[in-house]
């Protein structure tokens, strides 16, 4: 009997020291002392972090893409998530958040009633992001119009959706280690933070595991498209073979080199790239060229 | 034993034809989709020119361009109502991308068409000015044509 009392107990102990260990994280609130919102900056984060390619509504336009309401679905293998109102609104949206909130829920995925959010939305990227971005970007949303959509509840099924269990998953997917780890120029090292970091390209042309979690040996290599109907492809440089200048023009008009248009879900990524400084453009560039080549799978 | 062979090369002669004439039948909208294509060809080729200067492909000729432009002005202007039959969708035609919902939203597909019109007008204005002027130019023209491909082209 004694025993039993020892062994829950020390059962309880090792659940503790797990929950421990995967609880939602927070910044250290200090860091963000003395920082001010920029509020062109915070338009360029929002533009390269494609926030509205998300969270505008489903059938948002042009001229409503900054209605951030919310809405869109996300189907997965998980179950389908439904893109939340961020608008701000402070019933719904975001609109009684703080810097410190938004820093908490880009860079480690964590709600501001400290729960995990579900890797849907791109905080193994997002943790990259630097501080002064952060309360840029949060600056330029308190901009945006309040929406009155309450956020829909995603539709994932057990056990996917003990959020607990995200802190698990988190531990073994998400870090905030470079991928590449040199980065030679500060352009290449410009496109680093936007590639691995705002701009989450590896989201769509990474493969993933049976857990979801990115193989980062294969990063950028090309993987299924997540809209079930073909692959997105592999644009490390062995397969990346338009000149540099066919990539930049694709990013500022949508045009491919031979003046077809961009298509697919890649069509909303050049809509924000297309507004972004040109240097950030050709940094991305830089960046691709400097990644490890890994040759496309055999069909 | 013969008799089967000769059967059986018979049946799949029979099955290939099928699927040979099945392939190559042609559809009661095949004038209009080619004709469609055709025109989208066009653009291709003069945005070729267009496009090719302004990533420095090809070296920024003044008259060039402006010729360029000035058909795709053109082009953006055709009366097409004649190459988008009912019927001529990608559902029921295999050789076209060209989403049944294009059918439904006929003034959604207008108001796209006639961006395309001001972006290629405004081209038409810059292209013959200066290489920087034609760039400037540039990406509203491929919004235009994206936004109606994103909108109303199957995807491969």
């Amino acid at each position: 009997m004694k025993r039993l009392i020892w062994m829950a107990a020390g059962l309880a102990l090792v659940g503790l020291g797990a929950l421990f260990l995967t609880a939602p994280k927070q910044i250290d609130p200090a860091k963000l002392a003395g920082l001010e919102p920029d509020l062109m900056r915070g338009e360029q984060v929002f533009l390269a972090g494609g926030c509205a390619s998300c969270h505008a509504t489903p059938d948002a336009t042009r001229e409503t893409r900054l209605e951030l309401a919310g809405g869109q679905a996300f189907v997965s293998d998980f179950g389908t998530f439904y893109a939340p109102n961020i608008s701000s609104d402070t019933l719904v949206g975001i609109g009684s958040w703080t810097a410190f909130d938004l820093a908490n829920a880009l860079l480690h995925g964590s709600s501001p009633s400290k729960k995990h959010y579900f890797p849907v939305f791109p905080y193994t990227a997002y943790t990259h992001v630097d501080l002064q971005d952060v309360v840029s970007l949060f600056g330029y949303l308190q901009t945006l119009p309040a929406m009155a959509t309450p956020s829909r509840e995603h539709d994932v099924s057990f056990p996917f959706n003990i959020r607990a269990s995200l802190g698990g998953w988190k531990l073994l997917f998400s870090n905030s280690d470079w991928v590449l780890p040199q980065a030679e120029t500060p352009e290449i090292e410009r496109g680093r933070y936007l590639v691995e970091g705002l701009t989450h390209c590896a989201e769509c042309h990474t493969p993933r595991n049976f857990l979801g979690g990115l193989d980062k040996t294969k990063w950028l290599a090309g993987a299924p498209n997540p809209t079930g109907r073909g692959t997105v492809p592999n644009i490390t440089p062995v397969a990346l073979n338009w000149s540099d200048a066919d990539v930049l023009a694709y990013f500022k008009t949508g045009f491919k080199p031979d003046f077809d248009t961009v298509g697919g879900l890649m069509a909303e990524v050049v809509e924000n790239l297309a507004q972004l400084p040109d240097a950030d453009l050709t940094a991305i560039v830089a960046y691709l060229r400097a990644i490890p080549s890994v040759e496309s799978e055999k069909k | 034993m013969l008799k089967k062979v000769t059967m059986a090369a018979a049946g799949l002669a029979i099955a290939t034809t099928a699927v040979f004439a099945a392939s190559h039948a042609a559809g009661p909208f095949d004038g209009p989709i080619t004709a469609r294509k055709a025109h989208m060809q066009l653009y291709t080729h003069n945005l070729g020119i267009l496009g090719g200067m302004a990533k420095g492909a090809i070296d920024y000729d003044s008259e060039a361009a402006s010729i360029a432009a000035s058909n795709l002005a053109t082009l953006s202007t055709f009366n097409q109502t004649s190459y988008w039959p009912q019927g001529s969708d990608s559902f029921e035609n295999e050789n076209s991308r060209a989403l049944p919902d294009i059918w439904q939203n006929f003034p959604d597909v207008g108001k796209k068409g006639a961006a395309l019109v001001e972006a290629a007008t405004a081209m038409n204005a810059a292209a013959g000015v200066g290489l920087a002027e034609l760039q400037a130019a540039m990406g509203a023209v491929g919004g235009a044509c994206g936004a109606c491909h994103k909108a109303y082209r199957k995807p491969l």
